[in-house]
This record gives C-alpha cells, structure tokens and sequence, in this order.
C-alpha cells in the first residue's frame, strides 16, 4: 500500500459537512448546527479501492480570508503540502452563498472536488442542478451527494481519486460583457475578472516574480495584494503604490457573486421558494411574544426529561451496579485479599465510581436533548430570541449559545465562545458561562434533593438552573457598569433551515459525552475516590479506625469556621467540597467514601447516607446551601484549564476562579441565614 | 434609506454597506454585495432583525442593520433573489 492520500474537508457551517466526515470514517466526531463548532482540526482514516485515505475536517467558514482564527487554519492548511485534494461540500439547496468558498477555494490552486450535499433537499423542493453544465462552468468536478441518506459517497471518493493527479479540459462557457481577457481559462483559473482587475494582476503576477522568484499560483498572491490581505502583505512586502492604489476586495467579491450569479442562472433549474416549512415555524419560535415562553417551555422540557426519564432509567442501571458491586466484594472475600485491600476497593472505588456511573442515565438524557436542539436548527434561533434580553446585560445574543452548552458541560461552552466577535464579550461569557449549572453537578442535585425534599425534589433541583441562570445575569450586569461601553450590537448569525435530525449525528454526540463521562468515572473519579479513601483512613497515627481523627478529617475542620455561616462547617462536607475541584461529581462520590454508603443513588444507600447526614444535624437547609454552592463554587480543573487557553490569561482565570468562590460562599450565606429565619418562623 | 427601516417581507436592493471593515467584508461575503435583493422577515424590539439573502436567513443586531444602506427596487415586480442589472 502506498502512501495515504490526504483529503480536506471544507466548507460553509451548516453544510452538512461533519455529518459527510462522519459517513466515510464512523468517527465519534460532534455535529452542529450553529457556526463555528467544529474549531478543532479533527482526522479519521479509511481505505477505499485499496488506497489509504486520511480525512480532515477543518471548521466550517464562509470565506478564507485571513481575519478570523477558524479561516487562517484553514487556508494555511490547504496551502501546505499534506493536502491532495480538497472536499468542497457546499449546501446544493443554497448553492448561491456556498459557491463564494468554492471559487476561492478552486483560486488557491490545490485540487477541488465539489461535493454538493443536501441533495434530497433540492429533489424535494422541486429544484434541479444542471450537472454537467456546473463542472464545466467551475471547471472541477462536481458530484451529488447525501450524506444523511448516505447516497453518492462512493462516487464521490472515486473522483477524489481521479482528481488527484488529472484535470479537465478548458471550456469555454459566455460572459454578458466585453473582455479582451482569454475565457478559455478553467485549465488554470476559474474566472476572469474586469478588465481593470485582471490588468492589475497581470502587473502584480510579474512584480512578484521579478522580486521573489517563480511562484506556484503567482495569480493568488496577486489577488490577495488586491485584497491588502493583511497576511500576505506581511509575508511578502513589495511596493505596489502605483499599481494598488486603493483595497479592491469590495470590486473582487462583488465580481466573484456576479459570476456565481451567472452560474445560478445557467445551472439552477427550478428555483423555488419552498422555504416555506421553515417560514411557518419561525413564525412561532422566534415570534416576538411567543419567542421566549415556547424558549423557557423547550428548556423545562429538556430537564424534566433528564430528571424524570433519567431517574426511571437509573433504577434500572442502580440494580445492575450493586449485583456487580456485591459480586466483587463477595469475591475478594473469597479470594482472602486482607481487610485493608477489601476496604479500599469496597469504601473506596466502588464507592465513589459506582456511585457516579448511576447518574448515566440522567447524563445521557441531557446530552440527548442538546443535541437534538443543535441539530434541528433551534440553538442559533435562540440566539435571536435571546437577543434583547441579552442586550439589557450588554452581551449579544449569540452568547447565550456557549452558556446553553454550559448545561451540558462548562469546557466545550467555554471554547464555544470563540464564535463571539468582541474580545470584551467574549471574555464576558467566559466570566458567567461556569455559573450555568452543568451536568456534573446535575448528580449533587439528584441526590440531595430525593434526600431532602421528598415530593418537591424535582423542585429543589429546578431551582438550581435558575438561580444559576439569574447569578450568570446579575454579574454580567455587574461588568456591563465596569466597563460602561454602550453595547454596539453586531449580531450576525446564519439561522438555518429547520430539518428533522439526523440520528446517526445524534448519536454519535451523545455517545461522545456518555463516553466522556464514563472515562472521567474512569480515570479522575477513580483517582479521587482512592485519594479521599487514603486521606480519610490515614491520620499521624497510621491507619485510623475513627475518620475523624484522619488527615481529611484535620484539614476539613481548618475550614469549618469559615464555612460555618453558609451552613457548610462541617469537616465532612468541607473535604468534599475540596475533592469536587477535581471534578464537581467527585463530591458526590467522596460522600459516599466519607459516609461509606456503596450506592448513593439506591433507596438504601440514600436514606443511609441521610441518617448519617442527620448524625451530624444537617438539615434541608444546609442541604439547599450545599446545593447552591456546588452550583456555584469555582469550576473544576478541565474548566479552568480551558478558561486558561481560552483567556490566554493567568490573570483572568485566577479572577475567574477566585471570584466563582466568594459569589458561591456569599450566596449560600444568605440562603443559609434566609432558610434559617424562615424555619424560625 | 436603511435597512433597519424596511417594511417587513418587502424586497429592497442594497447600495452600501457603512459600517466598519470587519463587519462590512462578513456580510459582503455572505452575500450582500451592491444591488443584491434583500427582505426583512422579522423584527424584534430591540431593532434586531431576521433578513433573506441569497435563499439564506441571517439575524443581524441593530447596528448592523443600520448600516445596511438599500433602495426600493424600481420594479416592484421584482423575482425573490434577483437582482437589478447593473448600469
């Protein structure tokens, strides 16, 4: 077998792209429907007629200009010399904005094969390309595909293998104006401009050689001069002051569109207006009154699922978890491993792994349902929705996508707020995003609340999202007078057609997060549950039989005093606490260890571990403190280190982290005292 | 007159885009180059909108679609996603 032939992936968000990526290589990559998801270079390898193929995605972009971090990845990458071919998908059913990347893709010089996705779409819609008249009007290859009904993938990898090394004839095609440019062009470039431009091109073309030598695709270069990309002028600095006078990228875009425009007409048959499906919903979902009601309705929904449905799963996963938990502990016993070995894989990793892969099914249900929201096309309508309330705290609307995420999980909602435009905002979302309540803390609540709250568990657990949501608010409010600017609302979001999901993508999603989860259970859970054991079975005298007298227990009681007010001194829950920095579930788990339930989740487990609770007089108040500030306390490990490259600030992320701490002791002061007075009463 | 004052679901024609070059060169190479077709399709109160280019929906903040200069095409008649030759 010979070398692999790297093959790109290119194209406009909301193209369909990932979900073609994932037709070829079954990769556990993540799909979504609002721009800019996919920053991450991400690869995945098959063979085809016996050729080893290498496949990268790169994120979606409109344009490859070089002013965003999403489009120099991507145009660096492609002119480097480990592409062979490049897949441009484009949305067939808009083919009109799809093509502006395709031109500029086919100028960069390096083999395009465009794959025109979506094509049921168009057939449905009554609409038809002309596919023999688009190759030779683009000069490449053009083939139909589906990647949700996996039509055409063959055909596709075929060209891709046909295109590396050949190309197609030149064709002439008609132009609606005089040109004394050659339009015999398409075996080297893919439309003539004006006359105007193209005279300059020539001069740049020549300039540029004269200074740096021969140039593959001198003609690109001397575009981007045109352009005054700022990348290229820095590379390559050379004095075009009579010929530049002026940037005429406006002139360049505007003549790319006239051709697409000419390409449109000649090659779209049928053009209809059959958006109607998305019209008419939109008519409900982003309608002015109703936008926000069905918004809050559709968010109750998701997480009465995750409770609801998510608990009725778990009892099941809850039985199967203590027969192999009962299994291993009777066997060790069997196998007559010593007491203190029996203790640590019993007290200690059964404890606090078991205890944290009962709340899967709560995880999974959630992971489900955000999914589900991407990939229909709602979350970018939610930006819309969320537009005007967001601008009241001086955020736009599109940051309400990454603290949307944030219920999923705080890391990939962190990274998510790229797609922001201003720095400030940015870092503004990065501030409030870890106080939405993410799924890791989701476990903390189940178990508290049907300890503590009976009949109103789901209830108790509701409150937390909101009071998470109303915390992210008050501070961006707060920033929002720091910085005093008068909010400039720059919004500009595709919102894209509504279309039923796609299961496959789904999936493939909500596996990724479930196998997320049980890699954590895995690997920092089980590591933590080991730490916390040794801590709380260790004192200064060697093995402890009282926890109290352990180093756990010394440390805790350090910080009792100071979490006396918020009804959180006690050494136990303060060791928890601590632990939850590594992940927040671990301070489920290390409640397990500490109070040596084997399954927290269970009924038994948990009117045991609310016996034990009650031993040391924590009541539902200080069970609705400790709630309120695990919802709030600074965010785990993988979420700082994330803040960190994401703010590219030290500074900022200890702010961040230092000042989650004091807004979570501070308000679980007042909910403490509150609950207090209240039951005084 | 801007595109912030459009009438909703009426056709207009963009003639420029004043707003800051970063903007700008987004919506040019989303499609909003000089004549092309544009329509309003919805409008919240804060003066964010949802407009139809090119077959495709974009919301857009209040400023943006300040700075969207556009006229009424002279043929009302004009077919959804066309555009105006150019004289």
């Amino acid at each position: 077998m010979n070398t692999p032939i790297h093959v790109a992936f290119v194209g406009n968000p909301n193209c369909g792209k990932t979900t073609l990526f994932n037709a070829y290589t079954g990769a556990r990559l993540k799909v979504a429907n609002w721009p800019g998801v996919t920053v991450e270079k991400k690869e995945g390898a098959f063979s085809y007629q016996g050729e080893k193929i290498r496949l990268v995605d790169l994120p979606g972009i409109y344009s490859l200009t070089s002013y965003t971090m999403e489009e120099k990845v991507s145009r660096s990458y492609i002119m480097g010399e480990e592409v062979h071919v490049v897949i441009d998908v484009a949305d067939a059913s808009s083919l009109e904005r799809n093509l502006y990347l395709t031109l500029q893709l086919i100028e960069l010089g390096r083999p395009v094969v465009l794959a025109l996705n979506m094509m049921d779409i168009v057939e449905e819609r009554g609409m038809a390309i002309d596919l023999h008249r688009l190759p030779e009007m683009l000069g490449i290859p053009c083939i139909p595909v589906s990647a949700r009904q996996k039509r055409g993938l063959e055909i596709l990898m075929h060209a891709v293998l046909h295109h590396k090394d050949k190309e197609l004839d030149a064709l002439e095609h008609d132009h609606p104006y005089e040109s004394k440019h050659r339009h015999d062009h398409h075996k080297d470039i893919v439309m003539v401009y004006s006359d105007e431009i193209e005279d300059k091109i020539d001069v740049i073309s020549e300039r540029m050689e004269e200074t740096f030598g021969p140039m593959d695709n001198v003609r690109w270069y001397a575009l981007k001069y045109l352009e005054q990309d700022e990348e290229i002028l820095e590379k390559y600095p050379l004095d075009l002051g009579d010929v530049v006078e002026r940037s005429y990228e406006t002139d360049i875009i505007n003549e790319k569109y006239d051709f697409i425009e000419e390409i449109i007409q000649e090659c779209l048959v049928g053009k209809s207006e059959k958006a109607e499906f998305t019209d008419k919903i939109d008519r409900w979902l982003t309608n002015r009154i109703w936008g926000v009601p069905i918004f809050l309705g559709v968010m109750a929904l998701v997480f009465f699922l995750t409770f609801a449905v998510g608990d009725w799963l778990k009892g099941y996963l809850e039985q199967g978890i203590e027969a192999v938990s009962s299994l291993i502990t009777n066997g060790l016993v069997a196998l007559g491993v010593g007491e203190l070995v029996r203790s640590l894989v019993a007290d200690g990793i059964l404890a606090g792994v078991g205890g944290i892969l009962t709340f899967l099914p709560n995880i999974f249900i959630l992971f489900l349902a955000l999914a589900f929201l991407e990939d229909s096309g709602y979350m970018a309508r939610v930006a819309y929705v969320m537009d005007g309330i967001m601008g009241k705290i001086g955020l736009s609307g599109r940051a309400f996508i990454p603290m949307l995420l944030g219920f999923g999980c705080t890391v990939p909602a962190v990274m998510a707020s790229r797609a922001l435009e201003d720095p400030r905002d940015r870092l503004k979302t990065i501030l409030v995003t870890p106080f939405m309540s993410c799924s890791a803390r989701l476990p903390i609540y189940v178990l508290f609340s049907q300890m503590f709250f009976g009949n109103y568990a789901l209830l108790a657990a509701y409150s937390m999202y909101v009071l998470g949501i109303l915390v992210a608010i008050l501070v961006a409010l707060v920033m929002n007078q720091f910085t005093k600017r008068k909010g400039i609302n720059t919004l500009l979001i595709e919102l894209p057609e509504y279309k039923t999901p796609n299961l496959h993508s789904i999936a493939i999603y909500t596996w990724e997060k479930v196998e997320d989860y049980l890699k954590k259970a895995g690997t920092t859970i089980f590591a933590a549950s080991i730490l916390i054991w040794v801590l709380l079975n260790f004192g200064t005298a060697g093995m402890v039989t009282d926890m109290s007298e352990s180093f756990g227990a010394t440390l805790g009681r350090l910080l009792v005093p100071v979490m006396g007010p918020a009804g959180l001194g006690y050494w136990q829950i303060v060791v928890a606490l601590i632990s939850g920095l590594a992940a927040k579930e671990v301070v489920v788990s290390s409640m397990s260890v500490l109070f040596g339930v084997s399954n927290a989740a269970g009924q038994a487990g948990m009117s045991a571990m609310a016996a034990a609770l009650a031993g040391i007089s924590f009541t539902t108040v200080n069970a609705y403190a400790l709630m309120t500030f695990c919802l709030l306390y600074t965010p785990c490990m993988a979420a700082i280190a994330t803040i960190k490259r994401e703010t590219r600030s030290w500074r900022w992320t200890l702010f961040g982290a230092g000042f989650q701490l004091v807004v979570a002791w501070m308000v679980a002061v007042v909910v403490y005292q509150a609950g207090l007075f209240l039951t005084k009463i | 007159m801007m595109l912030r004052e459009g009438k909703l679901k009426e056709g207009y024609l963009v003639e420029e885009i004043q707003l800051g070059d970063k903007i700008r060169r987004r919506l040019q190479i989303l499609g909003l180059t000089r004549g092309t077709r544009v329509e309003v399709l919805n409008r919240k109160k804060n003066g964010t909108i949802v407009m139809k280019v090119r077959g495709t929906r974009f919301a857009a903040g209040k400023e943006v679609a300040e700075g969207i200069q556009v006229r009424e095409p002279k043929n009302q008649a004009i077919p959804a996603d066309s555009r105006e030759v150019r004289p």
